[in-house]
């Protein structure tokens, strides 16, 4: 098979990458044999392929990875980290809020306690129902029998009786202090306070 | 990246250990941008597309089937976000004389100069990076596409095809276009005057 200069130049791009059938193929060689012009375009085409095929030739602008990376991390859902990605978020974000809390103890948001005596409870439902007296220190159950001023009650719930800045009362809350909350004083100014009860 | 290797690490993703996905794209970065400057021929707006198609690969990775090579899957995400760009640019976009010039039909090369073996160092030197960007630039959009495909990402034939939503004899057709087209343009300068200037100068042509 003999084949012409413009043949052989519609198939040089398919005679680079192996495209041809094996008889065009051995026809092309033996064009190129006797052909200088075909031979300097195959090597041409062949050096444009080696050139940019070349791995120098990808060049990003810099900075470009970092770029990347942020916006894909801005893109990434927080809510979907993996168990270990939330084990690690929690812990951080105790160990913040502990060292926050020993650092600055003054910065706590908490309101100050109207009784110096008592303690805050941290567990006590904020929907519950509680009695306090306008101007006490105290909130109680209603019907603790340690109500002082029982004509100047207001009922409110725990969580806005501990906003406003009372106390649990020891006895009718006690069992939403924790031991911890409860200290020595405390017991103590109970077993007291028991002796002194009317009834 | 191996792709037993790349299939392991878009299970663990999927599995939702997202961070992975950063190892997972990181061989694939440069290719995903010069996919989208082959398009946009613009490196500010092919940053942009190349982050967003990045994000896109992210978020639908779920829809990435095992059967089909993860660079393709991503090159052509990328492909896709830049073309739809340049479509909301194309009222000022010119395109280059060269796309006018080559119709479609026969091509005959311009240029019989002898172009022997280029050394690889020669693309060491930035003035030829910026030869061969600026020969690629000037090429028409189909044929340049064809060839970023084809010839600097190492697509197949048939996935530049699927890729660019054509058959395989025009990406056969535009890849020959487009190969002798930028030895048309290249064989004069690095066969003789950029040659001046450069380290395989006249006299001292390693061929």
């Amino acid at each position: 098979m003999v084949v012409r200069c413009a043949e052989v130049w519609q198939e040089i791009s398919n005679y680079l990458d192996g495209e041809v059938d094996p008889g065009i193929r051995a026809a092309m060689e033996e064009h190129f044999r006797g052909c200088k012009h075909c031979t300097a375009i195959l090597d041409g085409a062949r050096n444009v392929v080696q050139l940019y095929g070349d791995e120098r030739m990808l060049e990003v602008p810099a900075g470009f990875s970092q770029r990347l990376h942020r916006k894909l991390e801005e893109g990434m859902p927080r809510r979907k980290g993996s168990a270990f990605g939330w084990v690690m978020a929690l812990g951080f974000a105790a160990l913040l809020l502990l060292s926050f809390e020993v650092g600055n103890p003054s910065q706590s948001t908490a309101p100050d306690l109207r009784s110096d005596m008592a303690r805050s409870a941290v567990h006590i439902p904020a929907d519950l129902a509680v009695v306090a007296v306008a101007d006490g220190k105290i909130f109680h159950v209603p019907g603790c029998r340690f109500i002082h001023d029982k004509d100047k009650l207001q009922a409110m719930t725990a969580g806005e009786a501990l906003k406003e800045g009372y106390a649990p009362c020891v006895r009718c809350l006690k069992k939403y202090l924790s031991e911890s909350q409860v200290g020595v004083r405390d017991q103590a100014q109970t077993a007291q306070l028991e002796e002194k009860d009317p009834e | 990246m191996e792709p037993r290797n790349e299939a392991m690490l878009i299970e663990r993703i999927r599995r939702g250990e997202l961070e992975l996905f950063y190892e997972l794209i990181r061989p694939y970065e440069r290719r995903v941008f010069a996919a989208a400057l082959a398009i946009l021929r613009n490196e500010a707006d092919a940053e942009d597309a190349a982050q967003e198609a990045v994000l896109k690969a992210f978020k639908h990775i779920r829809q990435f089937r095992a059967e089909a090579r993860f660079s393709t899957w991503l090159i052509q995400i990328a492909v896709n976000e830049a073309r739809m760009r340049r479509r909301k640019q194309q009222a000022v976009v010119m395109e280059p004389m060269v796309d006018q010039q080559d119709q479609d039909g026969q091509y005959t090369p311009r240029d019989f100069a002898d172009w022997r073996e280029i050394p690889s160092e020669t693309l060491e030197r930035a003035e030829v990076r910026q030869k061969l960007a600026e020969a690629l630039n000037s090429l028409g959009q189909k044929y340049r596409e064809v060839f970023i495909l084809r010839d600097m990402q190492q697509l197949s034939i048939e996935d530049t095809a699927k890729t660019l939503g054509i058959s395989v004899p025009s990406v056969k057709t535009r890849l020959l276009r487009a190969r002798l087209m930028l030895r048309d343009l290249l064989a004069p300068g690095l066969g003789g005057s950029w040659s001046k200037t450069l380290s395989f100068a006249k006299g001292n042509k390693p061929w």
